[in-house]
């Protein structure tokens, strides 16, 4: 017995040992020689070498690790990467306060941006002007990276797309009672909830939450679970980025009994969000922390996000992943980034009505 | 040796004696009172940021009440459940003649160092109204969905898988440390093997009990994957949720100053049982050296090892068997996996040295507080606590706090993260340790001191090698709770830094599931073999 112990170690390491040999190098696919050094980019006087940069990142490593090794190998800079979640990483730089060691911070969603916002420094105008003006902060401290959609994801055996209201409003209707996921505590799904206030003001968004819980929905941490328990049939639609999709069916092919559909009728449940970063005040490598940002808008990074983590360019003469739907085709609201800076009083209002403790 | 069970009678006499304790022992302790009271004024910076009115708006918030009562009752169910089949698996283990015994005290510590968010994620995967076990064993039969696994019973199911083996080892090393004389006596007089166990080994066992129970309630409580994956709303999703929405820290704040009490109340309801410190014997086991007579389970053999492998089956082998599954499925779906074996070094390399630095911190705070009980001792003892009680992120967040403002030099590199394993496990090296403690009559050490020995020489001949049971499954305990530990690791490691922990989280949380799997059962695999070192039961000697 004991010794199956060791033979069911020995199994497992030789596994191990041929993930190892099966990842591909890197630098052998991105040839690096293509990425074209960005024309606007501050030329560093290269005396003292390319230098330094901290990024703390709130996307996860398994999204942009292989493009900030790309950007690390086309510039020389020495990178050094703190990843965590969004939240966790905000907070962390908050207090750290002027202390901290990072020089500039790429957020999953626009409201952890803005928690650190009074940190930023404000960026150049020919940074800021790659993006359209409303994929960046008003002020110039942040800007947008990829976007992503907000997507009904819905299980393919128990809903056809036709089903679908046109748009959130439809699903307080009592024949979504218990069919309907959300994960309220998602940086995303709160963005959306401010966009509505925006939208259809304070009363209707109020109408819409109370409409919501009481058909009773299921609650999940985060989009993840979400899309899993709406492959699963465990509920029939949920209110998620679009993205996540891909990856499962990615993993479980194309049985996953999910898919996306974007509402018709456009409104908040049809916006499209950002990914973002923003360079902290007083940053020892701010230079730098510039350039991974233009990096970051270059086409060759627009195209990595098109094309591995399934996210929107946000730059002209980048192609949309072929399974998204083009941006063109979506009925998305006209939101500012401006507008959706009052995350306090979405809280209040999540709270106000239970959905958050 | 039997002498100790004749003038047992005295002993409580001997132990109430009040005598100061050395310098260096104070000052020892103090030093780690000071480094892990520091989440604690953390909070308190934090939470008179906020004027008194908010700081009621907070706690007031309606929904608040019916959490607390909620994390109550899953701590007290939690705790319960992890006691008992605690208590059957360690007696099994250690007592009896249970078939694979080496095998069965290795395979069911090993659930601890499965991450709760991995645990509940994949048995929501098995057994949610629409998972596998309905897809495969129900759907065949018309049933579309079975009963709903989200709420109290998959919560406290997959918390009581991740967290019975704090109870378990810390009852095994009493179990170890506690000689049988007192058993065998029982069994002369003509007691049988139920009673002898009810009214001799499990009285005797009491400290341990209270010991590791209070680690798995701390546990509890402070638990958020689990929680948040199965829809059980407690006291830390609460605080969590207060992170996750960016603009909260204060009320994250006055939420945790909350919690701190609640750990608090527990700490004394376990610790009254400590207070009792009824049974002190020296440690025959240890001291013979030889492995004594196990009792024969005869028939009792299959349901005996019924229990072993069904625990063993629902703990680790079908989180693992998911595991294999969704690696196999991702390496033919073309997957590209990762290397791990830097991430897998890293993690032994800090969890290993998060154990020493763990054990060796625990001991003076456990002799002063079991040695030398008193009002300082007490409060020390004390707030060694909170860092397990408090959720990882609300101490990462402290020791980010001090961290950058106070030592600058040391702020993000390995002696950090290690001095952030400390504060956070402090507890968990303490339980076995002072259970083990409580064995060793004070009256051998007293022995060394009139045979002229200086008491460090008294305590580093004599009761350090008593302890050995407890030091090792403190180790053990702290290198597994290690190995899985995912704010600090993330927030105060040096950058750059990777380990199996934060591969499984990077890779899970975007739905990677293959290039999740491989770390996660490298996870298990690597952590097996220390402990085959620190726990494995020693083969028995041949009679």
């Amino acid at each position: 017995m004991f010794r199956l112990l060791i033979g069911l170690i020995g199994v497992l390491l030789l596994i191990a040992a041929v993930g190892c040999q099966g990842r591909p190098d890197p630098t052998a696919t991105s040839a690096p020689t293509s990425v074209p050094e960005p024309t606007t980019a501050p030329r560093v006087a290269s005396a003292q070498g390319p230098g330094e940069l901290v990024v703390y990142s709130g996307r996860s490593e398994s999204l942009v690790g292989p493009i900030i090794e790309q950007f690390a190998d086309a510039t020389g800079i020495d990178v050094s990467v703190k990843y965590g979640s969004t939240s966790e990483i905000a907070a962390t730089i908050l207090e750290e306060g002027a202390n901290s060691p990072a020089d500039i911070f790429f957020a999953q969603d626009p409201g952890g941006l803005a928690a650190v916002e009074s940190m930023f420094a404000t960026l150049p105008n020919d940074v800021l002007s790659h993006v359209p003006a409303n994929f960046r902060s008003p002020d110039g401290k942040w800007i947008g990276l990829s976007g992503r959609a907000r997507v009904i994801v819905y299980n393919t055996d128990r809903v056809s797309p036709g089903d679908l209201p046109s748009d959130l409003r439809g699903f307080t209707d009592p024949e979504w009672e218990g069919r309907i996921g959300w994960p309220p505590t998602n940086g995303s799904f709160q963005a959306m909830v401010t966009a509505m206030r925006v939208i259809w003001g304070e009363t209707e968004t109020r109408a819409w939450l109370e409409g919501i819980q009481a058909n009773n929905p299921q609650t999940y941490p985060k989009n993840t679970p979400t899309v899993a328990a709406a492959g699963a049939g465990e509920i029939d639609v949920g209110f998620v980025n679009h993205y996540y999709l891909y990856r499962f069916l990615a993993e479980e092919g194309e049985g996953f009994a999910a898919r996306n559909a974007h509402l018709t009728g456009g409104g908040p449940g049809a916006m499209i969000l950002v990914a973002g970063a923003g360079v902290l005040d007083g940053a020892d490598n701010s230079e730098n922390a510039i350039k991974f940002i233009e990096f970051m808008l270059s086409t060759v990074a627009q195209q990595y996000f098109a094309g591995s983590t399934y996210e929107y360019p946000l730059i002209e003469g980048v192609n949309v992943n072929r399974l998204l739907t083009p941006l063109a085709d979506i009925n998305a609201p006209e939101v500012d980034m401006a507008d959706l800076g009052d995350l306090e009083g979405t809280l209040d209002l999540l709270r106000d009505t239970g959905v958050l403790p | 040796m039997s002498t100790t069970a004749v003038d047992f009678g005295n002993k409580r006499v001997v132990a109430r004696v009040r005598r100061r304790p050395p310098f260096s022992l104070t000052l020892a302790a103090s030093l780690l009172g000071a480094a892990v009271v520091l989440p604690v004024i953390y909070l308190a910076i934090r939470t008179f940021e906020a004027g008194s009115e908010t700081l009621a708006d907070i706690l007031f918030r309606p929904r608040v009440a019916a959490i607390i009562l909620r994390s109550f009752v899953l701590v007290a169910i939690v705790s319960a459940a992890s006691a008992v089949l605690a208590l059957a698996l360690g007696w099994l283990i250690e007592r009896t003649d249970l078939p694979f015994r080496r095998l069965w005290s290795i395979v069911t510590v090993l659930p601890l160092v499965i991450p709760s968010y991995i645990m509940a994620f994949l048995f929501i995967s098995v057994f949610a109204p629409r998972g596998m076990v309905q897809r495969i064993f129900a759907e065949p039969f018309g049933i579309q969905e079975i009963p709903s696994f989200y709420g109290l019973p998959g919560a406290a199911i997959v918390l009581i898988l991740v967290s019975y083996p704090y109870t378990l080892l810390t009852v095994r090393a009493a179990l170890r440390g506690s000689g049988r004389a007192l058993e065998e006596a029982s069994r002369t007089l003509g007691k049988g093997p139920w009673e002898t166990f009810f009214r001799v080994t499990l009285p005797q066992l009491r400290p341990a009990i209270a010991s590791g129970s209070l680690l798995v309630a701390l546990y509890t409580i402070s638990d958020f994957g689990a929680v948040s994956l199965l829809r059980f709303e407690t006291f830390t999703w609460a605080i969590y949720v207060q992170y996750t929405s960016y603009v909260d820290r204060t009320a994250a704040a006055a939420l945790s100053i909350v919690l701190v009490g609640f750990a608090i109340v527990i700490f004394l309801a376990t610790t009254r049982v400590h207070g009792e410190q009824a049974f002190e014997e020296t440690h025959q086991a240890e001291l013979g050296g030889a492995d004594q007579s196990s009792t024969p389970l005869g028939r009792w053999k299959y349901p005996a090892l019924a229990l072993c492998s069904l625990t063993t089956f629902v703990a680790l082998v079908i989180p693992m068997a998911v595991l294999l599954f969704w690696l196999i499925r991702g390496v033919s779906a073309g997957e590209e996996l990762g290397i791990v074996w830097g991430a897998a070094i890293n993690s032994a390399v800090v969890s290993g040295s998060a154990a020493t630095v763990a054990v060796v911190a625990a001991l003076p705070v456990v002799v002063l507080a079991v040695r030398y009980p008193g009002f300082f001792s007490s409060a020390i003892d004390r707030v060694s606590h909170m860092g397990f009680a408090l959720p990882g992120l609300v101490i990462a967040l402290a020791l980010v706090f001090f961290g950058s403002r106070l030592v600058p030099a040391l702020y993000q590199t390995h002696a950090m993260l290690v001095f952030a394993y400390l504060v956070l496990f402090l507890p968990v090296a303490m339980g076995p340790l002072r259970s083990s403690l409580l064995q060793v009559n004070p009256r051998v050490e007293e022995a060394g001191r009139t045979l002229g020995k200086r008491p460090l020489q008294v305590f580093s001949t004599i009761t350090i090698p008593l302890l050995r049971p407890g030091i090792l499954a403190g180790g053990a305990l702290v290198f597994l709770t290690a190995m899985k530990e995912l704010p600090a690791t993330l927030l105060l490691s040096p950058l750059d830094f990777g380990n199996l922990a934060t591969r499984v989280w990077a890779a899970s949380s975007e739905a990677f599931f293959a290039q999740a799997a491989l770390p996660a059962l490298l996870l298990v695999v690597i952590s097996a073999i220390p402990m085959m070192f620190l726990i494995g039961r020693r083969r028995t000697a041949q009679a």
